[in-house]
């Protein structure tokens, strides 16, 4: 094989896509079914880091590379998590600070069909 | 030094002692093609940016007083008489999987040097890009005429429901329709014999900006959609 080249049995390529295609059914399915509340977040967020786990490592090959690369893409996101967390704890004071200062939201909304009026 | 294993001045290591050996010594640090390490280092950039705009909506989401629209509703299909929440979603998200399994297909089909094979999956992955774009048009277009969902408001809740979603929708979906013309390109290129010489590894770089696509997609669906 030469430098870089990625070559590896089919048969792991379909079995990837096959898992792929169960998982998305299953996630699907926490909507069809209305599970709700920790149940249902905890479920979509195993099911898509399932996923992205296996399109990343197989389909783009990563699993086989050098830990180098590995390293260089897949370190620096971890910085994002950083960023994710500010902006929850920021979302919460701001939701806060605007019941506190605005109160509970009165406004009715009539469901599909009707036109935009904001 | 006697101990290192290397072939032709390169280490072969595996684990952290490969790692340190790949970046200590002024040497080419990553063993693929450039090409391929410049299409990662540009996967790493856009995933900040998809992260941004899935963290400004978390934010904008989490923060506002007035109720969310529910994506299972917004996003609900008609099918004779009965309403099957998210069902245009769901098989977008099928129609992408599909594609990103024939381009793993085709990467394969690439390195075994057969171009008519590798050509055709690579035509297949980016005709199921174009049906996934026809789709989200329909979906816009519904959204839009119908609905009445404007990036300032909407009837069914929280006024910025429309600009997240046409952001990030929007964003992902030019990110698909580039990636149609990409393949297609690579595709006619594979087809004429120009890779002959320099080797398929081409067909393996289009396929992580493709894989990518399907990527962002799994975390669109998780958060915009069903969360």
């Amino acid at each position: 094989m030469a430098e870089g080249q990625q070559e590896h049995p089919l048969k792991v390529y379909f079995w990837i896509w096959t898992l792929l295609f169960v998982f998305s059914t299953f996630s699907y399915l926490v909507d069809y079914f209305n599970f709700q509340g920790y149940l249902r977040w905890t479920l979509i967020i195993v099911f898509m880091l399932l996923k992205a786990g296996f399109i990343i490592a197989i389909f783009m090959h990563m699993a086989w590379e050098r830990l180098a690369l590995i390293y260089a893409i897949l370190g620096p996101p971890v910085v994002l998590l950083l960023l994710i967390g500010l902006m929850a704890v920021e979302g919460d004071y701001t939701v806060l600070t605007r019941l506190n200062y605005f109160g509970e939201d009165t406004t009715e909304y009539v469901g599909h069909g009707e036109a935009a009026e904001h | 030094m006697a101990h290192d294993a290397t072939v032709a001045g390169q280490s072969t290591d595996p684990g952290m002692k490969g790692l340190v050996d790949d970046w200590a010594s002024d040497r080419q640090t990553f063993h693929v093609p450039w090409g391929k390490a410049m299409m990662w280092i540009f996967l790493l950039s856009d995933t900040f940016i998809f992260t941004c705009f899935l963290t400004g909506y978390m934010n904008v989401r989490s923060s506002t007083r007035v109720q969310w629209p529910l994506p299972s509703e917004v996003f609900a299909l008609d099918v004779a008489g009965v309403t099957v929440p998210l069902l245009l979603i769901a098989i977008m998200t099928f129609v992408l999987i599909t594609s990103s399994g024939t381009m793993a297909l085709a990467v394969n089909m690439g390195y075994r040097r057969d171009r008519a094979k590798t050509a055709a999956l690579m035509f297949v992955t980016a005709a199921f890009g174009a049906i996934f774009v026809g789709m989200q048009a329909f979906e816009w277009s519904k959204l839009i005429i119908e609905e009445g969902v404007r990036p300032w408001g909407n009837p069914m809740g929280a006024p910025q429901f429309g600009s997240f979603f046409f952001m990030i929708t929007g964003f992902h979906g030019l990110h698909v329709s580039i990636g149609v013309i990409y393949l297609a390109v690579v595709a006619i290129k594979v087809l004429r014999g120009d890779y002959e010489s320099r080797g398929y590894e081409i067909v393996e770089i289009t396929g992580l900006y493709w894989h990518f696509v399907d990527l962002v997609w799994v975390f669109i669906f998780a958060f915009f959609y069903l969360w």
